[in-house]
């Protein structure tokens, strides 16, 4: 590498250091409630991939919803048909479902391995952050891999009884095309 | 009672058999070219429902076998069925699932045509002239008819009228819609998902009550006593299939809710639906507030229409052969069309309860398809039984052969359509 080129690479890191709306230096990112948050998002999908559901359900908040949407646009979950649209009944139902061995498609389920960053802060306040982030999932279940693409929205409240996640919206890329049925949880 | 064994000597469609058919069905390649050409290219095709293209202009799009077509209503309020090919080249010309429309405008040369089809305008016409003549080049046109706001078309422009082709099933069809309860029923959302299977599996599977407690026994532990003891029909004599002919059957998991509007007053609302009850009562009568709860599962019954349609208690199941192991499946959720929004909502929650690739349901179906396709690989010689009930099979002063709703008179009248299909030159 000349001497040159690292100028020039210096300078349009310059320019990328003052081009507007984007920080360089330490971010939100850095937040220690960000990075809270970023753990906490990071350690659900561990459970999810290991399938360690009854610690999974512990990471909610006593009102949080659990969200995959089909329509992409909405925002309104409830008027709209969802592929999940959980409140806490209904993920106490969901988990006894996966765990107590009735369900075949459960039992059967793909092995996954799933990878979130391209985190984004949304609201950061006191006691909650909003986090966007990617998901790419990649599952295996009898000779054939299953691709899972998502954006994910996470808020994650800071309560007496730590980091907990008060909403998670997962909108698959193909939300509104044919989905596999699976097994597993997003 | 008679059963005939599968002779797989005299081509396909000897491998139907009455109480049997040959697991070849569900894999061999050449069997599904077939179907297509003798079943899905001849047949009536469900392919909409009135609601989900309410308005003059108003399309979706949709496959039949392999084909793409657009559906819309035009001006006159008709409904057209048109191929999505364009007449020059061949590209589609429209690729949005649904939407509203003045007509349709091929991407590739800005040809364009009409609702109904017709060829409008070729930009820098000088080069056709003397050689192409607007008026004969529509999109093509498939046949369509509808009952009770079910829309069906047919590339088989000699097809029988689609009342004749439904027969008694139509009793079934007013029957379902009357889960409006007062309102015209709806479409509100669909589930779309696919598994590694024949599409005869899950037309089977309609009208298999033999399976529910078993492959949903996860849905059935999650569900409120009521509503568990609502589907208890393994052992209720009243819960029959009956054979509709045509292809077409109806299995009765609910005798109570045959008929939503015949109502003797003993069944208790579920008390599940008490914050229901108690809003609705405020404006309406108590009649009707009990009209619309008991109507909130749905009719008790699976009306599975041959080949691609099955109104299913409280939604419609449309299946879609993609290849001869797989199959796309939608499941369209229904509502009251002006209805009260609280009950629309707690419609869209019963329904993601059990259906969708996430329900509690679903993928459990999802499942057991996959495992019979796996399966069906081994030992061609080896039948597919749909033989459950034929010792108890009557018939009924209607003409319909009838057996337990956990018996499979439904399937054996779906292959007993096959059969007379694939015998079709």
């Amino acid at each position: 590498m000349t001497s040159q080129s690292t100028a020039t690479e210096l300078d349009s890191a310059t320019e990328l250091n003052t081009a507007p709306g984007l920080e360089l230096r330490l971010g939100r990112l850095a937040d220690p409630r960000v990075a809270q948050a970023i753990e906490l998002v990071w350690h659900e999908a561990t459970l999810l991939d290991a399938k360690a559901y009854e610690d999974w359900e512990r990471l909610w908040t006593a009102d949080g919803k659990y969200v995959i949407p089909i329509d992409p646009e909405t925002e309104d979950f409830e008027a709209r048909l969802n592929m999940v649209y959980d409140d806490a009944r209904m993920r106490r139902m969901r988990v006894t479902r996966l765990v107590e061995g009735y369900s075949m498609s459960a039992v059967a389920a793909a092995r996954t391995a799933r990878t979130i960053s391209r985190f984004t802060v949304g609201e950061l306040t006191e006691d909650a952050v909003t986090l966007r982030s990617a998901q790419v999932l990649v599952g295996f279940k009898r000779e054939k891999h299953i691709l899972l693409a998502a954006d994910l929205t996470h808020r994650v409240r800071f309560t007496e009884e730590g980091a907990l996640i008060d909403l998670k919206v997962v909108r698959l890329v193909n939300s509104d095309g044919a989905v596999t049925a699976s097994g597993f949880l997003l | 009672m008679t059963t005939t064994p599968v002779d797989s000597g005299r081509g396909f469609a000897a491998l139907a058999g009455t109480d049997r058919v040959a697991g070849q069905l569900y894999t061999d390649p050449d069997i599904f070219e077939q179907e297509l050409e003798k079943i899905f290219y001849r047949t009536w095709i469900w392919v909409a429902h009135e609601s989900e293209i309410p308005e003059a202009g108003s399309f979706k799009t949709a496959t039949i076998g392999r084909q793409p077509v657009i559906v819309n209503r035009d001006r006159k309020g008709n409904f057209n069925v048109l191929l999505n090919r364009c007449r020059h080249r061949g590209a589609s010309v429209c690729e949005v699932p649904r939407g509203k429309a003045n007509g349709f405008t091929c991407p590739y040369h800005s040809w364009s045509y009409s609702l109904e089809g017709q060829l409008r305008g070729i930009p820098y016409p000088e080069g056709y002239e003397g050689v192409v003549e607007k008026k004969e080049m529509p999109l093509e046109r498939l046949r369509v008819e509808s009952y009770a706001g079910m829309i069906f078309a047919s590339f088989n422009q000699e097809i029988e009228p689609l009342e004749d082709f439904l027969g008694d099933a139509k009793i079934w069809i007013d029957r379902f819609m009357k889960q409006g309860a007062g309102y015209p029923v709806k479409a509100q959302g669909e589930h779309r998902f696919r598994f590694d299977g024949n599409w005869k599996i899950q037309l089977e599977n309609t009208t298999d009550g033999y399976h529910f407690p078993i492959v949903h026994r996860s849905w059935m532990a999650s569900v409120d006593a009521e509503t568990a003891d609502m589907l208890s029909f393994m052992t209720d004599e009243n819960a029959v299939t009956h054979a509709l002919g045509n292809g077409h059957s109806v299995a009765i998991m609910v005798p109570e809710h045959v008929d939503l509007e015949e109502d003797d007053g003993t069944e208790d609302l579920q008390g599940r639906f008490g914050h229901i009850i108690e809003e609705l009562s405020q404006t309406m009568p108590p009649e009707q507030v009990r009209r619309i709860v008991r109507s909130m599962h749905g009719a008790g019954f699976n009306l599975n229409l041959f080949p691609n349609v099955a109104m299913s208690m409280s939604f419609f199941r449309v299946l879609r052969p993609i290849a001869v192991n797989e199959t796309e499946i939608q499941h369209i959720a229904l509502g009251l069309d002006g209805g009260p929004e609280s009950v629309n909502r707690e419609r869209l929650r019963i329904h993601e309860h059990f259906q969708g690739p996430f329900g509690f349901g679903t993928p459990d179906d999802s499942e057991a398809w996959d495992r019979v396709q796996r399966g069906a690989y081994a030992n061609k010689d080896m039948p597919i039984l749909v033989n459950r009930g034929l010792g108890r099979e009557r018939t009924t002063e209607e003409g319909w052969k009838t057996s337990h709703v956990t018996d499979e008179s439904g399937m054996r009248e779906a292959y007993g359509q096959w059969k007379k299909m694939m015998s079709n030159d």
